[in-house]
Parts: structure tokens; C-alpha cells; sequence
């Protein structure tokens, strides 16, 4: 028999239409197929959402924690980046 | 029989069926073979127990007096038990899990798939709702099914060996009891003699393709519908009803 654990996945959940899929976690499962079933099972038992990805966590490629400072640092005093410098019309208040 | 007493029989009938099952498939929480299919295998049960307290609601409501969907489900003994003798068959392993689910599956959906057109509105409707879980019910154990057949040697010889010891359980589902044959007549059950045809060839494809076969010795068991059950019937009521029995009335 073998013994070699199932691999791992992340899971996408999209809580309702026109929302983003969110990760919300993870599960092992053997295929892509049982990994869907598994991220319903697991993650959709309280109506959390009605569209699911998942993507295999080996596909997956992060930033290196070593590189935080020149990857994010410089945006910390770039207040003018965000667009809060703007006069709105009133109408837009949904902005 | 009156309309009333008819139809409450036959819909506690449907309940036990639905209660012992989730019963069995609850025994496994906490025990999954890997936790994603510990909770699985337990939403599956929560949706049996969800479908079975709609039905002794039903049947509570016809009883009347002070019956309730508690009374009815945790102060019956074993003989006053309706449910097929397929369903209180023992967890045994995870093959005997998959084999009794799949098997009940397929049955259980073309029976709701027939409910939905029931002349009893209550029926109806709880059908409909149910019919949606046991989609899903039926594809999950049909996946496993082919999983585990065409999988490995060891698992399709367990596989096999659980269609083996499970085979003799699944004629009793197409039996008619009184109650049913009389239910049939009212017009608000299925005939068991249409399900037969579409569970057996459902069963025969999905044993197809997980390169399982049907065994050739087709004595059939049967006994449940109309109270004979097995000696695991007693072990069953004993875990689920101890709490009631013990303290009445008990509540959360």
C-alpha cells in the first residue's frame, strides 16, 4: 500500500455573485476533481459561497519574506497615491 | 386502514430509513479516514437526520395527541422500527461504508425523484428539498465507488468483498411491505417495480466501471419493513435512544 499523503490544495471560495473568490484555507485530496468535492464539503457547509477554485498549493509562488523591506517599505510614504486628493461631485457619493 | 393511520405508517417507514442511516454514518465522526471525508461523511448524515426529522414532524402531526418528532424517532423499540435492513448493516470498514451508501444512494434517489410527483402534498415538498441532497449523496459514493474498485488491489478486493456482503440487503428495498403496496394504490408512493429497473442499471454501470462485480448467489435478506431486523438494530436504538430513555424530555 502506499503511503504517500494526497497533496495540497488552496481553496477560492466566492461568497456571492460579483464578489472575488477569497482563499479560505486548505485540504489534501488526490485529484483535482475530489479536491472540489472536499473544498465543498469543508468549506461550504454554511452557505459560504456558490463558486469554488482550487489551485494546487505547489502551483502557487509567493514573495520572499527576506525581501519585505524593498518590496513594500518605499509605498509607506506615497500618501499621494491614494486617490484622496480629489474634489468628488456629490452625485459620485458611492466612491 | 385509514387514509391517515396509511400514511402515517408509510412515512415513518421513510424516516427510519433516513435516521438510520445518518445513525450509522454519524458513528463515523471523528473517525474519518482522512478529515476531509470525516466531514463529508458527516454532512451526509446531518442531511439523513435533517430529511428523517421532517418526516416524523410529518408523522408526529398525524399521530397527534402528544406525539412529537422526538417521541416518535427516541420512544419506539425495534420491532415498531420500519427501516430496510440494508441501512443498519455495521460501518464494518470503509468499503462496507462506501458499498451500503452507494447502494441506498441510488435507491434513495430515484425514490425521491418519484416523491416529487407524490399526490400528498407534504410528501412533495420534502422530496423537493431532499432530492437536491441526495444528488450530491449519490455522486460523492458513485466517485468513491470507482475510486477504490479501479483503484489499487487491496482496495478492489475490499471493495469487491463489501459488494459481496452487502448484496443480500439490497433485494428488501424493492419488496413491498403491506403499507407500501397500499400506499402505492392511494397514489401518493412509487411503485417499487419502476425504481427496480433504474437502480439496477445505475448500480450495473457504476460496478462496470469500478471494475466490480455483481455475486452470483443472490439469496436475498429480508425482514426490516415489517419490524424483523438484525441483531444490530438493538445496539443501534440503544446508543441513539439512551439519552431519552434515561432522562425524558431532555433538551438542549
Amino acid at each position: 500500500m502506499s503511503n504517500k499523503e494526497w497533496p495540497l490544495w488552496e481553496v477560492f471560495i466566492r461568497a456571492k455573485q460579483g464578489l472575488n473568490h477569497k482563499h479560505v484555507g486548505s485540504l489534501h485530496a488526490a485529484d483535482v476533481k475530489m479536491a472540489i468535492e472536499n473544498a465543498r464539503d469543508v468549506y461550504t457547509r454554511r452557505m459560504e459561497g456558490v463558486s469554488i477554485w482550487v489551485v494546487e498549493s505547489k502551483n502557487l509562488h509567493a514573495s520572499e519574506p527576506s525581501e519585505q523591506e524593498e518590496f513594500f517599505d518605499p509605498a509607506n510614504d506615497k500618501i499621494y497615491r491614494h486617490p484622496t486628493f480629489y474634489i468628488l461631485p456629490e452625485e459620485l457619493n458611492h466612491m | 386502514m385509514a387514509d391517515k393511520d396509511l400514511l402515517y405508517n408509510y412515512t415513518l417507514h421513510l424516516a427510519d430509513n433516513s435516521m438510520i442511516l445518518g445513525q450509522r454514518c454519524g458513528e463515523w465522526c471523528g473517525h474519518g479516514p482522512v478529515l476531509e471525508q470525516d466531514i463529508a461523511l458527516t454532512n451526509i448524515a446531518l442531511d439523513l437526520i435533517g430529511e428523517a426529522r421532517s418526516l416524523y414532524q410529518l408523522a408526529a402531526s398525524l399521530k397527534g395527541g402528544t406525539a412529537t418528532e422526538d417521541t416518535v424517532a427516541f420512544l419506539r423499540d425495534v420491532l415498531a422500527y420500519r427501516n430496510v435492513l440494508l441501512v443498519e448493516q455495521p460501518n464494518t470498514d470503509w468499503a462496507y461504508t462506501i458499498v451500503r451508501q452507494f447502494f441506498y444512494d441510488v435507491f434513495h434517489f430515484y425514490l425521491h425523484s418519484e416523491l416529487m410527483n407524490s399526490s400528498e402534498e407534504r410528501l412533495k415538498n420534502i422530496a423537493t428539498k431532499t432530492i437536491k441532497e441526495v444528488t450530491y449523496h449519490l455522486k460523492w459514493s458513485s466517485e468513491w465507488m470507482i475510486r477504490l474498485g479501479d483503484g489499487t488491489d487491496l482496495s478492489r478486493e475490499k471493495m469487491q468483498d463489501a459488494v459481496n456482503g452487502l448484496w443480500e440487503f439490497t433485494g428488501e428495498l424493492f419488496m413491498s411491505s403491506a403499507i407500501e403496496q397500499k400506499a402505492f394504490e392511494a397514489g401518493f408512493a412509487p411503485d417499487l417495480n419502476i425504481l427496480k429497473p433504474l437502480w439496477q442499471e445505475k448500480v450495473e454501470d457504476v460496478l462496470a466501471e469500478s471494475t466490480l462485480f455483481i455475486p452470483e448467489k443472490n439469496y436475498q435478506q429480508k425482514g426490516g419493513k415489517t419490524g424483523v431486523h438484525s441483531e444490530h438494530m438493538g445496539f443501534i436504538l440503544a446508543d441513539m435512544q439512551f439519552l431519552q430513555r434515561a432522562y425524558p424530555g431532555a433538551n438542549w
